[in-house]
């Protein structure tokens, strides 16, 4: 019994009636969250004391970046279970979780960039977070080709399993010798003018869009995994009267 | 229980890595192409950079460590990709060998190929890069053990992308991140034995890596290129 969730979630039509109902509350709490901490950090929040307004762009650099490593997680032990238990719909969410987390990956290095250029003078700088975010990128980019080259569907979903489960392993490799890099080089001509703890009236709006993002993150999640759902099963009965139903 | 009698583990590993060398031998273009890349990039660096000693000196180990592992990204396609195009890969799975042992021997065989005369090439490269004295054991010793594990970890890049016409980009995408610590550590390794510094705890790690990939890629590129049969 207690287990009958799990293996119900493996069902696609089950996930595919399930799910539908949860998406417009999820939405709407993300947008609402988002709003909330949007317009509190943009408009109430303090400005700081050495980078004045620029700082606020963090309110969407910081859940940007936040969810784009946890979401590598989340598509690794998506594609773990689909690999254990043969449950066909963790490849779907491995799937869809990688599109979003590519997305957010390359979010975190836009607007990071932008905000660099007033506080450090350059677009780019050599530093160990920017590098690791920046394979994590191309890691997610890998993941998504290898998964749209391969034609057979079950090959696509076990390579891609394999990959992002070896990557998992690999991360924090990665980020660990990209840290031990950094920390040999010489920091150049790097300030680091932002380095004092946050304050509390600045955190407290930028823990309502974290938690948006994380919010907005499942809601993708689970949007784009039913468009899976409805394009992998289109030769079964139920999306055909589904998709007839109109 | 099968009829046939098989050949015991020992004889078909050395079977397959004979053939492996054997196959080499008998497409030296082919063997030799990482390493022309190898020496057109050598004679392009300090015509395009500088060819002042102390200029070259700074990032010749550096450079040394990137040509290996660009060398090596060139020959990865080829490990698996002929014995998947003629059969010959499906038939040692079906041969009723284990899948773990003959990848291992087979990328061992490929390291041979590349990393090994890589690393024992080096103190050419070294002095034609004008890295100190001082840096050879380094440079040599990181580049045979990370060499180790450029096969193993590249190897299951190809065999991720053994069943796809034109993997080869695919793999360099694949691969890439998974090289970045591998340089690192080489490269540091040169360097603080250039400036005196210990360098044995960077060598250390590239071991660990090296022993790592080593062990349990087979595992991953068995599964790989057993899916792999099914396109």
């Amino acid at each position: 019994m207690a287990w009958q969730w799990f293996h119900q979630l493996g069902s696609p039509k089950w996930f595919y009636d399930k799910t539908g109902p949860w998406l417009p509350w999820i939405g709407c709490s993300a947008i609402l969250l988002f709003a909330i901490g949007i317009v509190w950090g943009m408009g109430y929040a303090p400005a700081e004391r050495l980078q004045g307004n620029s700082y606020r762009i963090m309110y969407v650099h910081f859940p940007a970046s936040a969810v784009s490593l946890g979401g590598y997680y989340v598509m690794a032990i998506a594609g773990a279970v689909g690999l254990i238990w043969r449950i066909k719909m963790g490849f779907m969410v491995m799937k869809s979780a990688a599109m979003i987390g590519a997305v957010m990956t390359f979010l975190s290095l836009a607007t990071g960039s932008i905000w660099a250029k007033p506080t450090w003078g350059a677009y780019w700088v050599w530093d160990a977070r920017i590098l690791f975010m920046l394979i994590l990128l191309l890691l997610y980019i890998g993941i998504i080709l290898l998964m749209e080259t391969y034609r057979n569907q079950d090959s696509a979903d076990f390579m891609v399993a394999i990959l992002a489960l070896v990557g998992t392993v690999l991360v924090p490799v990665i980020y660990k010798s990209v840290d031990w890099w950094y920390s040999l080089h010489q920091t150049a001509s790097i300030k680091l003018t932002g380095k004092s703890a946050i304050d509390a009236s600045m955190a407290r709006p930028l823990i309502f869009t974290i938690t948006s993002a994380y919010v907005a993150y499942a809601w993708f999640v689970i949007y784009n995994a039913r468009t899976e759902v409805l394009f992998r099963e289109r030769k079964t009965k139920w999306v055909k009267d589904l998709l007839a139903k109109g | 229980m099968s009829l046939i009698q098989l050949p015991s583990l020992r004889s078909a590993l050395r079977a397959t890595f004979v053939r492996e060398l054997r196959i080499a031998g008998r497409n030296l273009a082919e063997l030799a192409n990482p390493w022309i890349f190898f020496i057109a990039v050598t004679l392009f660096v300090p015509l395009g950079l500088s060819a002042e000693s102390k200029v070259l000196s700074v990032f010749g180990g550096g450079l040394v460590w990137i040509l290996a592992l660009l060398s090596v990204l060139l020959s990865l396609e080829r490990i698996f990709q002929r014995d998947y195009d003629n059969g010959s890969l499906e038939q040692s799975i079906l041969s009723g060998q284990p899948m773990y042992w003959l990848v291992s021997v087979k990328v061992f065989a490929h390291w041979c190929l590349t990393g090994l005369p890589l690393a024992l090439l080096s103190p050419l490269l070294a002095t034609m890069f004008a890295v100190p004295l001082k840096g050879w054991l380094a440079l040599f010793l990181s580049l045979l053990f990370g060499g180790l594990a450029m096969s193993y970890v590249g190897a299951l890049g190809a065999a991720m992308t053994v069943a796809l016409r034109r993997g080869g980009l695919l793999i360099s995408l694949i691969i890439i991140p998974f090289y970045l610590p591998l340089l690192i550590f080489g490269s540091e390794a040169v360097r603080s034995a250039q400036i005196g510094n210990p360098y044995v705890p960077h060598v250390m790690v590239l071991i660990a890596m090296a022993i790592f990939s080593v062990l349990f890629a087979p595992l991953a590129i068995g599964g790989a290129l057993t899916v792999s049969m099914r396109e």
